[in-house]
């Protein structure tokens, strides 16, 4: 029997069900299935109501009950309680009834949905006794390891590939982790972590820690319901790499049932990829049940996962909510990140493209009905993939400080729209 | 020179604590026999009920993913490194 810590009852391994202490492990030495905490959900749903949630601060960690830290969180308590915005401007350019926008590229504080995993990741690594964490990391997670091991006084080693934007690089340096930049793609530094996590006693945010870890995505699924009024939203779109996201935003709306806070409703969650990288949304297509892992080329590097770790559950997620998924193509994706700005005044990376783009699609083909309503994940901020967009925004026009020089420049726009008219 | 096999750590209790074993097989499908003889119950772990590696462990030779190469019939000769290692990390 495992022993209980705060509303954690063991892990558990998801595929023969194999319990295991609540320590830094990932992996069933069984079956090698996946561990998931096991919560004590009858103790979280005598102290979860709508009433006294809704009185705590506007973080993430109002609902603590349901995330894997024993004690009191010690590492990102600001995290999280982001905008969720309705998007009527965008609604009408994708043509359908309600659209939501859940923006996670304000998130504090590195500006991506990073920081609600790694703050439960470094909060329950301290309570383990660790001082060193890592992380295998597209960018997004390298900055906010880096950032909030920096502020917890903990020692950072991020494994980025080498070839990642400038933005996500200078923006694990500054906090003077230690960036190691990998000659080869994601799944490569992948493998390399997970060697380097059985050699060296180390919190690997997603390797060892990554039951605790992905738990923290919940948060965005249980502030969108609270957001919408304590609702689950009909249709959810989420971007996937390894899929972890959008299975974590799928058990938030479950646990949230199960405690009483929200009402039993249909609901599908959908799943979006860049096509350079499609291994999820192919085998979806195709009506498998497992992926074929590929070789990522995508602007979307954020989601360049070949070998997605949760892409067999997002397949079950899609198949028990009555989802779909889809991918568009990199100009696609920057045709996304340019109307969401245009319409809605959110700039997005590329994962928010690929969303924007995904969602396009599915309301085309009716997989999300025009007359129903549907909420947006945007995971991570553009100012830090400048790189993919830098050629494709137009350009400053420059005049002299002259009244006179603008003045011609207003004319000659007259002039063109009335040519083109 | 025989092949190297890097062990990972939830199959280290049955090559008691080994991190990297030695294997002379020629390829990945006879590697998993061998070390099944030395280290009886590893086959299992790896394999499933159709004697196919099981869908979250991901096996590389040379740092190339074996799926990309011709799965449990990828040829191994003297000097390369084969490495196991669980499907669940990352993202």
């Amino acid at each position: 029997m495992v022993e209980q810590q705060g509303y954690m009852k063991a892990l558990c391994c998801r595929e023969c069900g194999e319990e295991y202490p609540l320590e830094a492990r990932h992996v069933c030495e069984l079956c090698f299935g996946p561990l998931e905490v096991v919560y004590d959900y009858e103790a979280a749903k005598s102290k979860m109501t709508r009433q006294t949630i809704e009185q705590r601060p506007q973080s993430m960690w109002r609902y603590a009950e349901l995330l894997p830290v024993a004690g009191e969180p010690t590492v990102g308590r600001e995290v999280g309680f982001t905008p969720l915005i309705k998007a009527d401007r965008l609604a009408k350019r994708l043509g359908i009834r309600e659209l939501w926008i859940k923006n996670d590229a304000v998130n504090y504080p590195t500006l991506s949905f990073k920081d609600r995993v790694v703050s439960v990741a470094l909060s329950r690594a301290r309570e383990l006794g660790y001082e060193v964490v890592a992380c295998a990391s597209t960018g997004n997670l390298a900055n906010s390891v880096a950032a909030n091991a920096a502020s917890a006084g903990l020692t950072a080693f991020v494994f980025i590939p080498n070839d990642l934007e400038k933005g996500k690089v200078v923006n694990s340096l500054i906090y003077d982790a230690n960036v190691i930049g990998i000659k080869g793609h994601y799944d490569e530094v992948n493998r390399l972590c997970a060697e380097i996590a059985g050699k060296h006693d180390w919190a690997f945010v997603n390797v060892n820690m990554r039951p605790y870890y992905a738990e923290g995505s919940k948060t965005q699924g249980f502030e969108i319901m609270e957001q919408l009024g304590w609702k689950i939203p009909r249709h959810t779109v989420v971007p996937m790499a390894s899929g972890s996201l959008l299975t974590k935003i799928h058990k938030s709306y479950q646990e949230a049932v199960k405690v009483g806070l929200v009402d039993e409703a249909e609901y599908s969650v959908h799943g979006a990829q860049a096509t350079g990288c499609s291994p999820i949304s192919q085998a979806f297509k195709e009506g498998q049940d497992f992926f074929k892992p590929v070789k990522p080329d995508t602007i979307a590097k954020s989601l360049a996962i070949g070998t997605p770790a949760d892409g067999f559950y997002a397949l079950k997620v899609f198949k028990e909510t009555g989802a779909a998924s889809d991918d568009v193509t990199d100009e696609e994706i920057r045709e996304g990140i340019k109307l969401l700005a245009e319409t809605e005044g959110i700039f997005a990376e590329t994962a928010g493209g690929v969303t924007v783009g995904v969602a396009k699609k599915l309301i085309a083909s009716g997989a999300i009905p025009a007359d129903d309503s549907a909420v947006l994940c945007i995971t991570g901020n553009g100012l830090k993939t400048l790189d993919a967009v830098e050629n494709h925004a137009g350009s400053t026009r420059e005049i002299a400080p002259s009244l006179r020089e603008f003045e011609s420049l207003l004319d000659s726009d007259k002039e063109l729209a009335a040519a083109t008219q | 020179m025989p092949v190297n096999i890097r062990i990972p750590t939830p199959l280290r209790k049955l090559t008691h604590d080994e991190e990297v074993v030695e294997t002379s097989a020629e390829n990945i499908g006879q590697a998993i026999a061998d070390l099944e003889t030395r280290y009886p119950g590893i086959q299992e772990r790896l394999l499933d009920e159709s004697g196919e590696v099981r869908r979250f462990v991901n096996v590389y030779v040379n740092e190339e993913d074996i799926r990309f190469l011709d799965n449990k019939d990828t040829a191994i000769k003297d000097g390369d490194e084969v490495s196991i290692i669980p499907a669940i990390a990352g993202g």
